[in-house]
């Protein structure tokens, strides 16, 4: 239900403002981002590679149009997209799942929160998905 | 050694007069802070030296109310939890509580949260509707089946968590952390009967699958309460009804009443040690 009153809804500008609180925000919006730009990818690789059906000639014109520097990098982004997307994924589907949130507690100051329990599965995912990011790196660019 | 030091800070308010001004604005007030001062004593000072017209909403002043949550230094906080000292700085920016309309200056209009809060049926639910409206007696609960659902308890409904969900932001479809982590208090406590019926209302864009564990709710949270856990652990509740591994156990009965007769095993009164 929204208000009457002068509205004052943050916007795109609330995934990142809140900011200097907790990092598990910023996963938050980089997941979102991510998903989107994986989505954008995906649509894009369909389109590109269904040049194949008017034939070898398109296909092959469709393939040298991608095939520059900027587009290798472009998807070693989409690489590195990837790599966080699924490992943050499966954070997320754990504590989304309820577990790694920890159970109700007595709430005594300074309070302990679910954010503070799952953190060590949070950092351990960022490694992950770091380790995974450099290897894809030195696969994409040194070992062709 | 406590800070005894009387410090001058300025205060950034962000004013908003519906009917004159078409945006909100901000305004600067300077004004001595001696120590302990919180920052609803610097408004109340402000309003007494400058600013007469200045509206916020606050009542209890010790954090139990619920009246006071306000955009402080950058973070939704309780302006009567809150002392200047704590915030480290010389300037204190309050706004009204983001994710919600201003009213007038520091007033932010609470009704859409109330009334996702309302629509979520924040009470016991009973199959004997008779009993629901007008209850006959206690319900039988255990301590450990209290501790389930305590900690959600102690919300104070401030507002806080909404200003800060970054779903809220974005999203005016989406319940909030605070509705959400109360009609989980309510599925979780063994006296009530109204899963089902909550489990309903929760689908779609309102309930709790828009909550993507920014966890910001619970790190605002001026009273523990951490309903970012309370939204994980609804949908663990809903994903396992859906798989029929929910344990579903009728509502606690009633305590039997006291039967009239006094217990013979009860000892004695030890003999009074005071006269007079
Ligand atoms: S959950 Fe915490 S922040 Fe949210 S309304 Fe309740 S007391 Fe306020
Ligand atoms: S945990 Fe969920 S409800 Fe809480 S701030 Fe994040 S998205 Fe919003
Ligand atoms: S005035 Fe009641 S909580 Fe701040």
């Amino acid at each position: 239900m929204e208000s009457h009153a002068h509205p004052n809804r943050l916007g795109i500008r609330g995934w990142v403002g809140g900011g200097r609180w907790g990092f598990e925000r910023y996963l938050y919006t980089l997941h979102r981002i991510t998903g989107l730009g994986l989505l954008t990818y995906f649509l894009l690789h369909i389109f590109v590679t269904s040049a194949r059906v008017f034939g070898k000639g398109a296909w092959e014109t469709a393939m040298s149009a991608v095939s520059g520097p900027a587009f290798k990098a472009g998807e070693y982004l989409v690489f590195a997209a990837f790599a966080f997307h699924a490992v943050n994924g499966v954070r997320l589907a754990l504590i989304e799942l309820g577990f790694a949130v920890g159970r109700p507690i007595e709430p005594i100051y300074p309070y302990a929160t679910s954010v503070g329990r799952q953190r060590p599965l949070a950092i351990a995912v960022m490694l992950i998905a770091g380790v995974l990011a450099v290897w894809g790196g030195y696969n994409f660019f040194f070992m062709d | 050694m406590p800070d005894t030091r009387m410090k001058q800070v300025v205060f950034h308010l962000r004013r908003y007069e519906p009917g004159k001004d078409r945006e909100p604005h901000w305004e600067q007030y300077k004004i001595d802070s001696p120590p302990g001062m919180t920052v609803l004593d610097g408004l109340w000072k402000v309003k007494e030296l400058f600013a007469p017209t200045l509206a916020w909403r606050s009542s209890c002043r010790m954090g139990i109310c619920g009246s006071c949550g306000m955009l402080i230094n950058g973070r939704p906080r309780l302006a009567c939890n809150t002392q200047i000292s704590e915030l480290q700085s010389d300037v204190v920016a309050v706004g009204p509580l983001p994710n919600f309309g201003i009213i007038k200056d520091l007033v932010p209009d609470l009704h859409p949260m109330f009334e996702a809060h309302r629509e979520l049926m924040p009470y016991l639910i009973r199959e004997d509707l008779q009993e629901q409206d007008s209850p006959t007696g206690e319900y039988w609960q255990t301590p450990h089946e209290l501790e389930r659902y305590l900690q959600f308890s102690y919300c104070i409904k401030c507002g806080c968590c909404m200003a800060a969900c970054p779903t809220m932001a974005t999203d005016p479809q989406y319940s909030g952390p605070m509705p959400l982590g109360q009609a989980h208090r309510y599925n979780s406590d063994t006296r009530d009967g109204g899963f089902a019926k909550r489990r309903e209302l929760l689908e779609g864009g309102r309930g709790p699958w828009r909550c993507h564990f920014a966890g910001e709710c619970s790190q605002v949270c001026p009273k523990g309460v951490d309903p970012a856990k309370a939204i994980q652990m609804m949908k663990q509740d809903l994903v396992f009804d859906l798989l029929k591994l929910r344990v579903r156990k009728p509502a606690a009965r009633l305590v039997d009443k006291p039967c009239g007769k006094r217990r013979e095993d009860i000892p004695a009164a030890p003999p009074r040690t005071v006269t007079g």
